[in-house]
C-alpha cells in the first residue's frame, strides 16, 4: 500500500511538471508571436514553398543568438523547444521515481527511452 | 493575403481542430494537416512539423490531468515507449526519402482506419485467465481504481503489442500525428487491457513519441515558427475548451458525424496523393 501512495505522489508532481511546461512554453510562443506579427505581419506568407535547410533557427545556438537579439521567430522556436523538453523532463522525472522505488528493471528501461530521445535530439540533422 | 490575416485564419482553424479533436478523442493532428495542406496550400512538410508540435502540447496538457487519477500504467507506458520512440525516429528518418504524395496516401488510409475505429463500440475486454509469463516478468500487471473498488488486470501478448507499437511509432514519426488509434488498438485488442487504462496510457505515450521525432524535424527545417505559433496555441486552446465541453455534451452523435467528415477528408487526401497534386 505504501508503494501505491508513493506512486500517487510521483503522479501528482508529474502532473504539475507537465502543466507548468505547457503553460510556460505557450507564454514564450505568445511573446515571440506578438513580436513576429508586429514586424512581419504585413508581409506575404510563403508556407507553400518548403525552404528546409535554408530556414533560420534550426539549431540550439542559432535560436539562442536569435533570442538574444530579440527576433520574434527565435523566441517562438525557444517556446517550441521548451514544449519538446516537457515530455523529456517527464522521462527524467520517471528515472528518479523508479530509482527511489529501487526498481532496477524500470530504471534501466526508462534510461533506454531517454537515450533514444537524446540521441535523436543531438544527431537529428545528420540522419 | 498578409501574414497577419493568414495567422488569424490558421489560429481559428486550429482552435476548431483542437476542440473537435478533444471531444471526439481523435486528436487535433488529423484535422490540422488536411486543413493546412488541402485548404490553405501549405507544404506538407511544414504541416507535419506544426502538427507534431501541437500533438506534444495537447498530450502533455491532457496527461497532466490523467496522471493524478492513478489510472495510467506507468510501467506499461514506459516499456512500450521503447518501441514507439525507436519507431518515431525511424519514421522521421524515412520521411526524407518518401515523396509527399505517398505520405498523403498513407495519411488518407490511417485517417479512414482511425475514423472506423472511433465508430466501433467499446466493449469491455474479457480478461485473460492467467497473465503471460513475460508480463509477469516485466511487472506489467496492475490495477485501477473504479466506483466498484480497485480492479486488478493482466496484460497478455506482450510481444504482439510491442510490435504494433513499433508500427504506431513509425507512422507517428512519418505523418506527424499522435496515432492514438493504433496505440489503443495495440493495448485494447492485442494486450487486452481495460480501455480506461489504455486511453490514458496511450495519451501518456503520445507526447514522448512525438518528442522523439520533433527534434529531428526541427533541425531539418520542418518546424516553421510562423506556422507553429498559431497552430500550437489554437489547438491547445481548443483542447482546453473541448475538455470543459466534454462534461456537458453528448459525444456519441458528434463522434458519428465527425467520423464521416474524416472519411470525406481522407478520400480527398487519397485523391490528391494518387493524382500527385500534393
Amino acid at each position: 500500500m505504501n508503494k501505491l501512495k508513493q506512486d500517487k505522489d510521483i503522479g501528482a508532481a508529474m502532473g504539475t511538471l507537465l502543466r507548468m511546461g505547457v503553460i510556460i512554453s505557450s507564454v514564450v510562443v505568445c511573446i515571440g508571436g506578438v513580436i513576429y506579427l508586429f514586424r512581419h505581419g504585413h508581409e506575404t506568407p510563403s508556407f507553400h514553398v518548403f525552404h528546409g535547410d535554408t530556414s533560420l533557427f534550426r539549431t540550439f545556438p542559432d535560436i539562442i543568438t536569435g533570442v538574444a537579439t530579440g527576433k520574434g521567430r527565435a523566441i517562438i522556436q525557444l517556446g517550441i523547444l521548451l514544449l519538446i523538453a516537457t515530455p523529456v523532463a517527464r522521462i527524467i522525472f520517471s528515472v528518479i521515481g523508479f530509482l527511489m522505488e529501487k526498481d532496477r528493471l524500470y530504471t534501466g528501461i526508462t534510461l533506454l527511452v531517454l537515450a533514444i530521445i537524446i540521441t535523436s535530439l543531438l544527431t537529428g540533422a545528420k540522419i | 493575403m498578409t501574414i497577419l490575416s493568414f495567422t488569424i485564419i490558421i489560429f481559428l482553424g486550429s482552435l476548431l481542430a483542437g476542440f473537435l479533436g478533444s471531444l471526439t478523442g481523435l486528436g487535433g493532428g488529423f484535422i490540422i494537416i488536411p486543413m493546412l495542406t488541402l485548404l490553405l496550400g501549405v507544404d506538407f512538410r511544414y504541416a507535419i512539423g506544426a502538427s507534431l508540435v501541437a500533438v506534444i502540447a495537447t498530450s502533455s496538457g491532457a496527461a497532466a490531468a490523467y496522471v493524478k487519477e492513478g489510472i495510467t500504467n506507468m510501467r506499461l507506458g514506459m516499456f512500450l515507449e521503447i518501441a514507439t520512440t525507436i519507431g518515431a525516429v525511424a519514421g522521421a528518418f524515412l520521411a526524407v526519402f518518401v515523396p509527399t504524395n505517398i505520405i498523403a496516401i498513407i495519411f488518407g488510409c490511417i485517417l479512414i482506419f482511425s475514423a472506423v475505429m472511433s465508430l466501433q463500440k467499446k466493449v469491455a475486454q474479457l480478461q485473460p485467465v492467467a497473465a503471460s509469463p513475460l508480463s509477469e516478468k516485466l511487472h506489467l500487471n496492475s490495477s485501477y481504481p473504479s466506483s466498484n473498488g480497485i480492479i486488478p488486470y493482466h496484460v497478455s501478448n506482450v510481444v504482439g503489442g510491442f510490435a504494433m507499437m513499433l508500427v504506431a511509432g513509425i507512422l507517428s514519426g512519418l505523418l506527424g500525428v499522435g496515432s492514438g488509434a493504433l496505440k489503443v488498438l495495440a493495448m485494447d485488442n492485442i494486450m487486452k487491457i481495460p480501455f480506461k487504462v489504455s486511453t490514458t496510457t496511450s495519451n501518456f505515450m503520445i507526447g514522448v513519441t512525438a518528442a522523439a521525432s520533433a527534434g529531428i524535424y526541427l533541425q531539418r527545417g520542418y518546424v516553421d515558427p510562423g506556422l507553429c505559433m498559431p497552430v500550437t496555441l489554437g489547438v491547445l486552446g481548443g483542447a482546453v475548451l473541448g475538455s470543459y465541453a466534454l462534461t456537458k455534451v453528448q459525444t456519441k452523435q458528434l463522434r458519428r458525424v465527425f467520423a464521416f467528415v474524416i472519411i470525406a477528408i481522407a478520400l480527398e487526401m487519397l485523391y490528391n496523393g494518387i493524382t500527385n497534386r500534393i
